[in-house]
């Protein structure tokens, strides 16, 4: 299992479109993957879920990673939220 | 009302006409009822063919959303197409759907009961964020929630009814487009809104007949009466006796023969017959509506809404973004002009945490939020020049209520135009401007106003209200909104001398620019320019390629010597069917168009 502390740098927060490139990156590995924010826990690969954070910007995710691939899986988001999920 | 029918007699309501034509046929009652959805405990062996009804239904519901998706974006352009995006997205969540079929085989639930328990906890959760953008992410759930349950419970939905039909719906919200994405309907009829919501600028480009504001028509009507639409006077016939009918026969020949004619004037430019030039422009809001503008034959934009840029998005459009969309529009109508609004909104569309307001009328609207969030306004004051390259592109300001904040406008679009400049960008240095004149201070003031700028634009659906202090929405004094009341008038003729004295031309865009009615008036008092909606452009040249300005001249005189609204009505009315006989005008509307 593999826990990973992430921020939204994205202006516009975790809307729509950036929602659904995290999903869709999540879903190219095994892992299961948990996001948190404050008491809220979705699973990250589930639109409805990630839409539902409601993640503004500055706000603190944490990601759990769980399976063969967690470290590759990790390393994948981390960077996506860093990058700006490439929107700006 | 249900005896007087059943009783088969003509029932008659009135609302307001909203896209023109008649129209005769079965009415389709559409009611986005919210679908009852029941409990049923299933035995095990039942389970896999109620995970079937699950996944029939979400494919069917995936189907519809496609077709929308699809519609909406020809009909209404990309940007108003993405808010069914989500809902497409939401639909292909396989764990939302394997959690959901995994709750029925556990709980031995039927399907409709667990969708609806399952996707409303996510409903909840956004409904209890703070901010406006969930609440409208939480409806795109609800909506996608109620179409799958609509699917499973296999209920009749429109595209299974046979034949043609007049909708009869209390509102239409853009994710209800879904019913123009079929080709069999003949007329639309709402209880609510007015003649610039979506549906009645979709049915004007679809030219279909449509009416608002009908407010009892879902009440009174049921699906499959019969129904007779008069989308030019704004009446609804429920049973229309034989005479109801052959007077609107009739009706129909007549302006259909006038519109055939009206095809040959399309190309003239609308100059009096002796030779005063009336700039003769439209108003939009999508880009996708200038061919048609086009067709009808106008010169240029007079007034392009630009809020339509901050539709279904949870953030402002940015420089870069609005300057492609301003673009587009200003190459669309090149070599013809286009004037650019600046955002006409409540405060609250701009900033989400500012406090709830009373009297959004008379509050944080229009000009008073852009220059509160002067970062905003210079985004769009630096994508709009960046669009007037050609030179063809000007800007006016809304709701513009004193000299100072013309001057803080001003001061702001120099802002704009130096940053542009640092950054080596092109643009028309000697762009025009202009403002809005809707609220009487601007009215009183406008020779000073027109000292500042180098146009006024007269919006007379607000000046309207806020000199006969009407909400034209209120159903109780909706007829005190008299467009030829003789204040209103007189104001007029005060604006546009205002105007001429100091040198700047004087339009108007409100509705009355586009009332045949108004036109001899309008030009007898010297008004410049005349921006209307597509619709109604050759009517309105027709009348002025068939007057003098000089006898129009006479005819204001008498006019704002007149008292009353209606004698001045009766008056315009004669000397309309004096010049152009053919106008098939209707003298029994007792509220404008």
């Amino acid at each position: 299992m593999v826990e990973r502390t992430v921020t939204i740098l994205n202006k516009k927060g975790l809307h729509t479109r950036p929602a659904a490139t995290l999903v869709k990156t999540a879903a190219k590995f095994q892992s299961e993957l948990s996001i948190r924010k404050d008491s809220l826990v979705i699973n990250g690969k589930s639109i409805i879920g990630v839409m539902t954070l409601a993640a503004e910007q500055g706000s603190t995710l944490t990601l759990r990673l769980e399976g063969p691939d967690e470290n590759e899986a990790a390393e994948a988001l981390v960077d996506l939220f860093a990058r700006k999920f490439d929107e700006e | 009302m249900d005896d007087a029918i059943s009783a088969g007699q003509e029932i008659i309501l009135k609302g307001i006409a909203a896209a023109p034509g008649i129209a005769f046929g079965p009415a389709y009652v559409y009611s986005k009822q919210v679908p009852v959805v029941r409990e049923k405990s299933l035995t095990p062996d039942e389970v896999p063919v109620e995970i079937q009804r699950l996944r029939t239904a979400n494919a069917r519901a995936d189907k519809e959303l496609q077709k929308i998706h699809a519609f909406a974006e020809q009909k209404l352009g990309a940007q108003n197409a993405k808010i069914f995006e989500a809902q497409i997205m939401i639909l292909a969540d396989e764990i939302l759907m394997g959690e959901i079929e995994k709750r029925i085989t556990r709980e031995l639930k039927n399907a409709e009961f667990i969708v609806a328990d399952e996707i409303s906890k996510y409903k909840r959760l956004m409904l209890a964020a703070p901010d406006e953008y969930m609440h409208e992410r939480a409806h795109d759930v609800d909506d996608v929630m109620n179409r799958i349950i609509r699917n499973i419970q296999d209920q009749k939905l429109f595209s299974r009814l046979e034949g043609e039909s007049i909708i009869i719906s209390e509102n239409l919200a853009p994710a209800d487009t879904v019913i123009f994405s079929r080709n069999q309907i003949l007329g639309y009829a709402m209880d609510l809104g007015g003649v610039t919501s979506h549906a009645a600028i979709l049915s004007r480009s679809l030219k279909i007949p449509a009416v608002v504001g009908m407010r009892t028509a879902t009440t009174t009507i049921r699906t499959g009466d019969s129904i007779a639409i008069d989308g030019y006077a704004g009446f609804l016939f429920v049973n229309p006796t034989e005479d109801t009918v052959r007077a609107l026969v009739r009706k129909q020949q007549r302006f259909r023969e006038f519109e055939e004619r009206l095809v040959d004037i399309a190309d003239l430019t609308a100059d009096t017959q002796d030779r005063k030039h009336i700039e003769l422009s439209a108003n939009i809001e999508f880009v996708e509506e200038i061919a048609f503008a086009r067709s009808q034959g106008t010169a240029g934009v007079g007034l392009f809404r630009t809020e339509s840029q901050l539709i279904g998005r949870p953030d402002y459009p940015s420089e870069e973004e609005q300057y492609t969309a301003y673009k587009a529009v200003a190459d669309g109508v090149f070599p013809h002009p286009v004037i650019f609004r600046t955002f006409d909104v409540g405060g609250d569309k701009l900033s989400p945490d500012s406090p709830h307001e009373a009297n959004p009328f008379l509050g944080w609207r229009g000009i008073r939020v852009l220059l509160d969030r002067p970062e905003l306004f210079l985004e769009q004051l630096r994508g709009i020049l960046r669009a007037s390259t050609q030179k063809n592109v000007r800007i006016m300001f809304p709701m513009v209520t004193t000299v100072q904040e013309i001057r803080q406008a001003k001061d702001l679009l120099l802002q704009a135009k130096k940053d542009l400049d640092s950054r080596g960008i092109s643009y028309d240095k000697g762009i025009k401007i202009g403002v809005m004149i809707e609220v009487p201070a601007a009215a009183i003031l406008a020779e000073q106003f027109a000292a500042e700028i180098d146009f006024l634009s007269i919006g007379t659906n607000d000046l309207i209200q806020y000199l006969l202090a009407v909400d034209r929405d209120n159903n109780a004094v909706a007829s005190l909104y008299q467009q030829f009341n003789p204040a209103v008038l007189r104001t007029i003729k005060n604006v546009i001398d205002a105007g001429h004295k100091r040198g700047a031309w004087v339009g108007m865009c409100g509705e009355m620019a586009g009332d045949p009615l108004a036109t001899v008036l309008l030009v007898g008092m010297g008004i410049d320019e005349l921006s209307v909606a597509p619709i109604v452009l050759p009517e309105i040249k027709k009348v002025i390629l068939s007057i003098r300005q000089k006898d129009a001249k006479r005819v204001a005189e008498k006019v704002l010597a007149m008292t009353h609204d209606q004698e001045i009505r009766e008056y315009l009315s004669s000397v309309i069917r004096n010049k152009v006989p053919d106008i098939p005008l209707d003298l029994d509307q007792t509220t404008g168009p």
